[in-house]
């Protein structure tokens, strides 16, 4: 087999303020050319500290070091394939970077002039256009940082809605697939959560959903793909029984990319949705951020929409407006996270309807592809085609005493990010694996070739797959000692 | 498509071993009628060239910080970035990885967020601090809830010193929950009056911005002492992370929660995002904390290593009963904050706030003798105060523009009963030489 990863100097590095070393700094100021001032005088005694002692003392050759031997520790999309299912980890386009960093976007301030900031208004008034027609939707706005917040907007606007009708709904119907932030920002906006379970094959089914709607319920929530890689192909019906009652439709857009070209949330009757321009429009994860979460709405919501609404007036020029009586509010300081919308915009610009297309084909393809070369080798919960990913469990593993746990860490000896673990819930010890369209057949074949020999490792050697990592710098860390008696600051040790 | 590796063969190998036949059919469990008959209404894909060229033009139609004198703050700054900051953040091992879910492989963004933890802890004067929220107004937000959660009580108490925007995000949140929001006034100096005559016994919380919106120093442990007798608890939200270097620490002072706004610490302003929310709180409260955590444990051999902890309260483990719904954060931003704090250090951030406070000093003492210019409050402030011009404010910020300097905040619409008003705010940006240009603007119709 081709290995993906070999041994390496790995180097060691104590935290910031165990290099401190009093009177280092790595900062100089310019020279001063104003007087000088008594901070104490002026503001009090009281009021002024004394000291910052809880930072550290460190040259710049300090810091850099520090920080690089650091990120050697990481993996990472652009070291090798990261298959975290429902994250979309693709390749994130180096272009992205440096058009954010053009100073017309980094240094731009929010409350400037928008007659002086029209380059970006246009920019996202073009974005939420381009999100508007590969989603279907009739109007987004990018205010949303992150997809969760996106959800909670939705949400919210969804309630507006139904109070605008003189109805006070208090149910949000949510699939036990879900993602956890479902249910999470349905209670933030104060609504009850009720679980709607999927059939036998994987996917909702009218009659479930028939089952649990009533007059009380505001809006189902559904994720399409859902979170085991399945195309809800009801879809068209369950939105009939949803607005036969009253309620409306919200679509989770984590797992947009297996769409993308293909087929339109707006077409199906969703009437809401977020999108992650963090996964489905290649902008960087960051390490667990930031991300951006614009939410997309049929035209009966846009007098909630959240304020300031970009628009762009018949002179061609653009504006903010916050004159919108029935929005739901404010949902960030500024107008959402705007390098990230830069970023995203500069995708869309390169894809081209053609490109986006194929991203979506080959995303399925891939995902079907390690779909087929596993199948014989990790147990299958759900048969059939999937879309953007395909979920196996550890069951075939039982007698081994082997769990998804330890597939997981054993793949990273081999130089992989292991994929989404023990999620979605309703399959027990679940191995979601999203290869994205990045990634080319040989990989595909390397990583698959890998979790194969993994499985019969499972079988020869069980405790070497047991005891995994061995190849890391840190061997399995202890997350119950963690949690159980939190240390979560450094403190210099009173013995020195 | 550069971003995709496939060639015709691959995916004619591919297609045979899934046994299709076409692209196409592995689209077959999307009924027909769902699915889009031809492209997308969307132009041509670019090449890198041709991006760089739209964008570029796009970029040229917008003011900003690194071309010409900026005065304009208002919850988001223009610092100086050292360059080793965006050098390491740009690194891929920090940009293309995700939450740090798989400890093994993933110690350099934990062991940098146990980091920021440890200074952020340190800075505001409380023991714990969250590995980042998405902005400071939500911070602020989610700070309210956690104090509604923590009393049990039912109304928030904020200071008209607030920032606009962070109290309209506030009442955002606060609306599906249908919880009253109760305003403490801002009294003739610029500083909040004792609120005592508004935390009646069903408030939380009493949120106070330090310094407050229109840049004064407010009486923190006043406003705590104040706070704790009603029974409620003191969250301070902070827009300008810099003034932390100068001020004394707000859980020093008896915040319980300290929340805000940590942009000017290494993060570029970028049209107001991303930026890097903050919240930190006692260890007697961190069960009712928002956000991820990180925290200390050892491995199989024993050796120091981090991990995510305290997960329970967290969206994918307790779903409905979560304490927030927020999953990804700003992680990114937060590394750029770690880095620039550790740059400047013990001895840089005092010196850089201090720096701030003098170029503020000096603005005002050349408005204060200059005919047609007022200070029109007294209280003590950073690096931000609100200067009076006669005749309108937007007439004197279009003078300064026309001198090539971005001005400030127009305060018709947020504080029009100061009168005619900017809000100037002075950085280690602005020289000496920008400062008199711009007080010359500003008085421009008064000669």
């Amino acid at each position: 087999m081709t290995r993906n990863a070999s041994t390496g100097i790995a180097y060691e590095e104590d935290l910031l303020f165990e290099h401190s070393r009093p009177g280092r700094v790595g900062f100089a100021l310019p020279a001063r050319d104003v007087p000088e001032v008594d901070a104490g005088a002026l503001l009090g005694a009281d009021a002024v500290r004394d000291d910052l002692p809880g930072l550290p003392e460190l040259s710049e050759v300090d810091v850099v070091r520090h920080f690089t031997r650091m990120s050697t520790w990481n993996a990472a999309v652009d070291l090798a394939l990261y298959p975290l299912g429902s994250c979309t980890m693709k390749y994130n386009p180096k272009i992205n970077e440096r058009m954010a960093r053009l100073p017309g976007f980094a240094a731009a301030h929010p409350l400037a002039d928008p007659a002086r900031c029209q380059g970006l208004l246009e920019l996202m008034v073009r974005l939420e256009e381009g999100l508007c027609e590969v989603s279907g939707m009739d109007h987004v706005s990018l205010q949303p940082a992150a997809g969760a917040q996106g959800e909670l907007a939705g949400v919210m606007m969804i309630r507006a809605l139904h109070e605008a009708r003189g109805e006070r709904r208090r149910v949000v119907l949510v699939p036990d697939s879900a993602h956890g932030t479902n249910p999470a920002s349905a209670a933030l906006n104060g609504f009850d959560v009720v679980s709607v379970p999927s059939g036998d094959d994987g996917i909702l089914h009218p009659e479930a959903v028939e089952a649990v709607m009533t007059d009380e319920v505001a809006a189902l929530m559904v994720t399409n793909p859902n979170t085991l890689g399945l195309f809800e192909r009801h879809i068209g019906a369950i939105c009939e029984i949803v607005h036969a009652r009253g309620g409306l439709v919200y679509l989770d857009g984590a797992n947009l990319n297996a769409l993308l070209g293909v087929a339109r949330p707006g077409d199906m009757g969703v009437d809401v949705m977020h999108f992650n321009l963090h996964k489905t429009f290649s902008t960087p994860h960051g390490g667990g951020g930031p991300g951006s979460g614009p939410v997309g709405i049929k035209a009966a919501l846009a007098p909630h929409l959240p304020v300031p609404v970009v628009r762009r007036d018949d002179d061609g020029s653009y504006r903010l407006d916050s004159d919108l009586p029935g929005s739901i509010g404010r949902l960030h300081g500024s107008h959402g996270n705007a390098g990230m919308l830069v970023r995203a915009f500069t995708y869309l610009r390169s894809l081209g309807a053609e490109g986006i297309r194929r991203c979506g084909e080959m995303a399925v393809l891939n995902a079907n592809y390690l779909r087929v070369r596993l199948s014989d080798h990790y147990h299958v919960p759900y048969d059939g085609m999937v879309m953007h990913e395909c979920v196996f469990s550890d069951k075939h593993l039982a007698d081994t005493g082997v769990t998804t746990m330890d597939v997981a860490k054993r793949l990273i000896d081999h130089g992989y990010h292991p994929p989404t673990i023990y999620f979605p819930l309703i399959v027990p010890g679940a191995l979601m694996i999203e290869p994205t369209e990045s990634e080319s057949l040989e990989g595909l074949d390397r990583f698959a070739d890998t979790l194969i020999e993994i499985a019969q490792e499972a079988r020869d050697d069980p405790e070497t797959v047991r005891s995994a990592p061995h190849r890391t710098r840190h061997r399995r860390l202890d997350e119950t000692r963690a949690a159980r008696k939190p240390v979560l600051r450094w403190q210099p040790d009173p013995a020195s | 498509m550069r971003y995709v590796p496939h060639t015709e063969a691959d995916i004619q190998q591919m297609l045979e071993a899934i046994g299709c036949e076409r692209v196409e059919d592995l689209f077959d469990a999307i009924p027909e009628k769902l699915r889009l008959t031809g492209p997308l209404a969307l132009p041509a894909g670019l090449s890198e060239q041709e991006v760089e060229a739209e964008l570029g033009a796009l970029a040229e139609r917008n003011d900003h910080a690194q071309g010409m004198p900026w005065f304009l703050g208002a919850g988001t700054y223009a610092h100086h970035i050292p360059s080793a900051v965006d050098a390491i953040a740009s690194r891929s091992e920090f940009t293309t990885a995700y939450t740090p879910y798989q400890a093994e492989i993933s110690q350099g963004t934990l062991q940098a967020i146990f980091e920021w933890q440890t200074m952020t802890a340190g800075l505001v004067g409380l023991d714990v601090s969250n590995a980042s929220m998405y902005d400071g107004a939500s911070a602020t937000a989610e700070a309210a809830m956690m104090a509604l959660r923590i009393t049990r009580r039912s109304k928030v108490a904020v200071t008209e010193g607030l920032h606009p925007h962070y109290r309209q995000v506030l009442e955002t949140y606060l609306g599906g929950l249908g919880t009253p929001v109760v305003t403490v006034p801002r009294g003739p100096d610029g500083c909040t009056v004792d609120p005592t005559p508004y935390l009646d016994d069903d408030v939380a919380c009493l949120v106070v911005q330090q310094p407050a919106f229109l840049g004064s120093v407010e009486r923190l442990a006043d406003a705590a002492d104040k706070a704790h007798a009603a029974g409620a608890l003191l969250v301070t939200s902070v827009t300008e992370a810099l003034s932390l270097g100068l001020l004394r620490a707000p859980g020093d002072q008896g915040a319980d929660i300290v929340c805000g706004e940590a942009q000017s610490l290494g993060v570029p302003m970028g049209f107001g995002g991303p930026h890097l929310g903050f919240l930190a709180c006692h260890t007697r409260h961190v069960r009712q904390m928002p956000g991820r955590l990180v925290g200390q444990t050892a491995d199989a051999e024993g050796r120091r290593g981090f991990v995510l902890t305290l997960s329970t309260r967290e969206q994918h483990i307790r779903r409905e009963r979560a304490t927030s719904n927020i999953c990804t954060n700003q992680g990114l931003c937060l590394l750029m904050a770690t880095i620039y704090l550790a740059l400047l250090g013990r001895r840089g951030l005092a010196a850089l706030a201090q720096r701030n406070l003098e170029k503020a000093e000096y603005a005002k003492s050349r408005v204060r003798e200059t005919a047609g210019l007022t200070l029109p409050l007294s209280a003590p402030t950073f690096n931000e105060f609100v200067v009076g011009v006669e005749g309108s404010a937007a007439d004197a910020l279009a003078r300064a523009r026309d001198a090539g300097i971005t001005g400030g905040l127009d305060l018709a619409t947020h504080a029009p009963e100061v009168g005619p008003a900017v809000l100037v705010c002075t950085t280690e940006l602005c020289r000496r030489e920008d400062i008199d240009a711009l007080v010359a603007a500003l008085a421009g119709g008064a000669r």
